[in-house]
């Protein structure tokens, strides 16, 4: 009795008490937050300061004003006398648009140019590896500037390029035939995505039962049901109409179809060409990180070479590829802000303008970086998403 | 898909009957590495069609109907063959300017020897056998020098003011101090990252991500537009030094992720050894796991390096001259305003020296590891 009874309170010292490495610990985190909540606030007051001497109120008030910004290339309906935010918005939306098919373009291009570095035709390997030398070892600024002084040298309107019939290269850009979008059109594509996510979620089904009892399922009959039928059963039905409209001379300028401004489509261009050198590594790194037994043994079971390829190699290539590709479409997507520099009105274009006709400095840049950093975010979201879907499940 | 082969084809019945003789070697060479099945002979005649036809236009552009020197201003001919050939005549009518900008032209001896000791330095430091301590009293010494020469106003040398720097020292400079200090960032940012201090790991983790989730060119335009609202009355820092801090704020977050991606390949029996010894905090990471964990992230350092010269390019939007900003304003000049191309593909040999000069030694050095 007499001997428990102090050891009580001599416990709960103990676990009071911080070692040493703790209090140091406490004390360098003391220190470096101290530091940098100073340097913050030191910044702070002498920003609140600077804009009150120069009479620039702070907050986004300014989102509600008058842009009086003339934008040439929109998606969306604008014109100078709409407000600031919405001017916003269109340049969240040609971001968006030049990031998008860059990615996708880039993609494609990229995995071409990755297998034909590999491949065992000396010429088509080595014209591969010297497009990724080139194209990895020059400013993308640089090439950027180059693409657009080439296309401001191409023929004007009326001398326009024209590769086949229908298509048109000038000074102007690029233009397509189109098919006028209306609400029917919309309709249908609606029918035809809903069907895909209503034939992928059906295969799947399939899978399984398959797995089951072993009875092969054919998934063609369903394909054609959902993904052509039903489309084309709801365009029918809302009578919209497919016919494609040629772009034609009139006067100095082109009339009717799809116009891919000089622009954008130098930005384009550079994107895409300059990310799929680098994606073109990472697929060639991909495919050779897959063990060649994997082929050796998927031959030995007799199967295609199609389908050794879709099913053994690149499932196990891609747990490779998937990581690095996705920093190469951040980066591609925070370089298409170089648009700034041949006049393609992206979000940064738009807010370095805002910027220089309100003085809305903080705004502005803080409204760039919640752009960027919600569109990385996304793309990150994403490709985590399909990394975990793709990843080796180990028993 | 017999693209993707990688490895050697087996042999071929024909090919030990021709080894023989030269012309049969070459004939095996053909068979095996452009004829070697029917498709590969259609995409080989195919690609050395478009070859043959892409190079006889660009050597015709480029060589023959070219132009390459032309008396001062006088681009008549150059006017006349637009489009036809090439008009490489404004390559020596504007390098000075491309290569060294509104330098004081009397003077521009002393950005060119900059330059050389750039890339004297850049050499020693890519020697393995000199990497060691008094590398960076080596590093201190140059970048002094390279200040010296550049600014002048000792020694005889007349001052010369930042604003009259240009082209390819400012690049150099840019890229060579961005690195110089983002890379010591770059470590502490990585320690702070793994360190088991919350707060420390949080600050980290905010600085690297807000860093490399935005494009650099808003970076440089909070450097140019913004910084001087956060600076107090009469503080007032050179846009170029502004720029430049932009730049080492930019590399410190990169050069963090590569170098957290050594540490985490450094054994955890490293730490519990360097521990058992009862070393610091600092010793054990400056003497134990920094010089591993670096060694195992040497080649993707040195594309970060290449990554990072290219970037300096981008300074051209916020209007500060480097290599690229000279070249886009000496073609201006109405005389020669339609020869941007030559002057690009100019400006675009010079980045390509370097970056393939780094990219060759990165390979380099990922093949030594492998053999390791």
């Amino acid at each position: 009795m007499t001997i428990s009874t102090p050891e009580l309170p001599r416990r709960k010292r103990q676990r009071v008490s911080l070692s040493r490495q703790q209090v140091t610990g406490l004390i360098w985190q003391i220190v470096v937050v101290g530091i940098a909540v100073a340097a913050v606030a030191w910044l702070w007051s002498n920003a609140l300061h600077n804009l009150s001497v120069r009479r620039i109120s702070t907050g986004f008030a300014f989102l509600g004003r008058e842009a009086g910004m003339p934008i040439d290339d929109t998606w969306i309906a604008y014109s100078p006398k709409n407000t600031y935010l919405r001017a916003f918005i269109v340049g969240v939306v040609n971001t968006l648009r030049v990031a998008a098919i860059g990615i996708v373009l880039a993609t494609v291009l990229g995995t071409l140019i990755g297998i034909a570095k590999l491949s065992s035709n000396w010429l088509l390997s080595r014209l591969a590896a010297i497009y990724v030398e080139v194209l990895r070892d020059v400013p993308l600024l640089l090439q950027l500037l180059f693409w657009y002084v080439l296309m401001q040298g191409l023929p004007a309107a009326r001398a326009a390029w024209k590769p086949i019939e229908g298509v048109f290269l000038s000074n102007r850009g690029l233009i397509l035939p189109s098919i006028p979008i209306e609400e029917a059109n919309l309709w249908v594509i609606a029918a035809a995505v809903a069907g895909l996510i209503a034939l992928y979620l059906l295969r799947r089904r399939l899978i399984a039962q398959q797995m089951v009892d072993g009875r092969t399922r054919h998934v063609w009959p369903y394909a054609l049901a959902l993904a052509i039928g039903f489309p084309a059963l709801v365009s029918l039905a809302l009578g919209a109409s497919w016919t494609i409209t040629l772009p034609e001379l009139r006067g100095f300028n082109f009339v009717g179809g799809l116009t891919l401004a000089p622009e954008y489509f130098a930005l384009l261009i550079a994107l895409v060409t300059y990310t799929s050198a680098f994606i073109a590594e990472i697929v060639r790194s991909g495919i050779q990180a897959v063990p060649r037994g994997q082929w050796d043994a998927a031959q030995a079971l007799g199967l295609r070479r199609s389908f050794v390829l879709q099913r053994i190699v690149l499932p196990q290539a891609l747990r490779v590829i998937i990581p690095p590709m996705t920093s190469q479409y951040l980066n591609l997507t925070k370089n298409s802000s170089l648009a700034v520099a041949v006049g393609y009105q992206d979000i940064v274009s738009i807010a370095n303008t805002t910027l220089n006709q309100t003085g809305q400095a903080i705004e502005a840049i803080a409204l760039i970086m919640l752009v960027f950093l919600t569109i990385s975010l996304g793309i990150s979201l994403f490709m985590n998403w399909y990394n975990a879907r793709i990843a080796l499940v180990e028993r | 898909m017999t693209a993707v082969t990688d490895t050697p084809q087996s042999p071929l019945p024909f090919q030990s009957r021709y080894r023989k003789t030269a012309g049969g070697r070459i004939f095996v060479w053909l068979r095996t590495n452009l004829f070697a099945s029917i498709p590969s002979s259609i995409i080989s005649v195919l690609l050395i069609f478009v070859l043959a036809k892409a190079l006889i236009s660009f050597l015709q552009w480029g060589f023959w109907n070219a132009i390459w020197i032309l008396p001062s201003d006088q681009t008549g001919p150059c006017r006349a063959i637009r489009g036809i050939g090439a008009c490489w005549a404004v390559v020596p009518e504007k390098y000075r300017f491309i290569l060294f900008g509104t330098y004081p032209f009397d003077q521009q001896w002393r950005p060119a020897l900059a330059t050389l000791i750039f890339i004297t330095l850049f050499f020693v430091s890519s020697r393995r056998n000199w990497w060691r301590r008094e590398l960076v009293l080596v590093w201190a010494g140059a970048l002094a020098l390279i200040g010296l020469l550049m600014w002048g106003g000792i020694f005889g040398l007349s001052y010369v003011s930042q604003d009259r720097w240009g082209g390819l020292p400012v690049t150099l400079i840019l890229a060579t101090f961005g690195l110089a200090f983002g890379f010591p960032l770059g470590i502490l940012v990585a320690l702070g990252r793994r360190s088991k201090l919350p707060a420390i790991r949080s600050i980290c983790v905010l600085y690297v991500e807000l860093i490399r989730g935005v494009p650099l060119i808003s970076l440089l335009f909070m450097a140019s537009v913004m910084f001087p609202l956060f600076m107090p009355d009469g503080v007032n820092i050179d846009k170029l030094l502004r720029a430049q801090i932009a730049f080492i704020l930019y590399a410190g977050a990169y050069l963090a992720e590569v170098i957290r991606g050594g540490l985490q390949a450094v054994p955890r029996g490293q730490h519990d050894a360097a521990d058992a010894l009862g070393l610091s905090y600092w010793k054990k990471n400056g003497l134990i796991i920094l010089p591993q964990a670096i060694r195992h992230v040497i080649p993707p350092l040195v594309n970060t390096f290449i990554a990072f010269f290219k970037d300096t390019s981008l300074v051209l939007i916020i209007g500060i001259f480097d290599l690229l900003t000279t070249a886009k304003t000496s073609i201006i000049d109405p005389a020669w305003q339609s020869f941007s191309v030559e002057v690009y593909v100019f400006v675009g040999l010079i980045y390509f020296v370097f970056c393939y000069a780094m990219s060759r030694y990165s390979r380099q050095l990922e093949a030594q590891a492998r053999s390791n």
